[in-house]
């Protein structure tokens, strides 16, 4: 019996090459469609095996995510995958569809940030004048709708999943191909973040201070983590906390339309320091 | 030892923080996360295992706080029950060990 060959392409979000592997020609288009953009000839920092089963939907079941061994098992009613942080290998059993595909490497991304001091957040982030801006809250809070509104020089990254790494003063935001309901990928680029929204719509466009206790309190709420593990939750958490103590986190209250970029303009070309005073400020005791 | 002495520990499945005064406290076993305000930090850092409920309170509640004292361990009780039930507390009438991160 002979065996098809796999055939390898490499993904790279957030400046981390995956390769990803697999024997069937058409998953193979799939991936390099899906990905398309984010298709990377670095060499990869980590690998996956594709192995498919019959084509079915993507699974409503919570997904579980734990060590055994040195392995990480990532299950859920669509897939199954193991990883192993010390090689760097590792191997999935899935279907071919696209959205299990994309839950397999978010599960694996939220894993190796983790351990390098970022994290993926629920959030729409863009680009305006060479700062990254991140939008987040909870379904239906406005982070498609601040994405839809944006004027056309205003990089989109994504409008549901936010890849935030450190660097050097602070985070960068990178753009990913996990869309929401825009179902359009960001752009594969990446800027120093400069603030964090949270989102709520309402009759005027208002900035309200958090304190730094609600600020990691809605931070973690948003934060895609998986993992079952004593270690990698004290690393998030603590990441949570510097990411607080570094960028400015606020309330915005906003009306839906395209006004709303005007001011988040007028916050990029103010310093970090009087980033909010364009917009009517409250104190949070008010 | 009196028999109506409660004991508490904090897990150690969970990962904890102080900010601005609160405590994040996050269960690594569901991810669940919550904040505690001053008074259950103060019980939450001095449970140690094997000193009673009644002394933490007060030495850490009444003695840092204006509260009444039968109010501040009823008040307590009701806390260490609500945190225990997360897995965040580990209760015993049995001084503990072994438990602390």
């Amino acid at each position: 019996m002979i065996s098809t060959p796999r055939q390898i392409t490499c993904v790279e979000i957030g400046g981390i090459p995956i390769a990803l592997s697999t024997c069937d020609e058409g998953f193979l288009d799939l991936l390099r469609e899906r990905y398309d953009g984010f298709l990377s000839s670095s060499p990869p920092e980590f690998e996956l095996e594709f192995d498919l089963t019959s084509a079915g939907p993507a699974s409503d079941d919570d997904v579980r995510v734990r060590r055994e061994g040195h392995e990480w098992l990532i299950e859920r009613g669509d897939f199954r995958a193991r990883w192993d942080p010390r090689t760097g290998r590792g191997s999935v059993r899935q279907n071919a569809n696209p959205y299990s595909l994309d839950s397999v490497l978010r599960i694996l991304h939220s894993l190796i940030l983790a351990q390098r001091g970022g994290f993926l957040l629920h959030a729409a982030s863009a680009i305006c004048e060479g700062r990254a801006y991140l939008f987040s809250g909870v379904s239906g809070a406005g982070k498609t709708t601040m994405t839809r509104l944006a004027p056309p020089d205003i990089t989109l990254l994504t409008d549901e999943i936010s890849y935030l790494r450190p660097n050097a003063d602070g985070y960068s935001a990178f753009g990913t191909p996990f869309a929401g309901e825009l179902g359009r990928a960001g752009e594969n680029c990446a800027a120093p973040v400069s603030a964090l929204f949270f989102l709520e719509k309402g009759q005027e466009n208002r900035v309200d201070e958090l304190s730094s206790a609600e600020a990691v309190r809605r931070l973690m709420r948003n934060i895609l983590f998986f993992a079952e593990d004593q270690g990698l939750v004290e690393k998030l958490l603590a990441t949570a906390c510097d990411f607080v103590a570094k960028v400015p986190i606020r309330r915005l209250t906003f009306y839906p339309d395209a006004r709303v970029w005007d001011d988040v303009r007028n916050l990029a070309r103010n310093s970090a320091h009087n980033f909010a005073d364009n917009l009517q400020e409250v104190p949070e005791h008010a | 030892m009196p028999e109506n002495c409660i004991y508490i520990a904090r897990s150690s499945a969970i990962a904890a923080r102080a900010l601005a005064g609160e405590m994040m406290v996050m269960n690594s076993a569901d991810s669940t996360f919550f904040t505690l305000n001053e008074v259950a930090t103060a019980i939450f850092q001095a449970a140690d295992g094997h000193t009673p409920l009644q002394e933490i309170v007060r030495n850490h509640v009444c003695e840092q706080f204006d509260v009444d004292p039968e109010q501040a361990q009823e008040d307590a009780e009701r806390f260490v029950t609500e945190l225990s039930g997360h897995g965040i507390l580990l209760v015993s009438n049995r001084p503990l060990a072994g438990e602390m991160p």
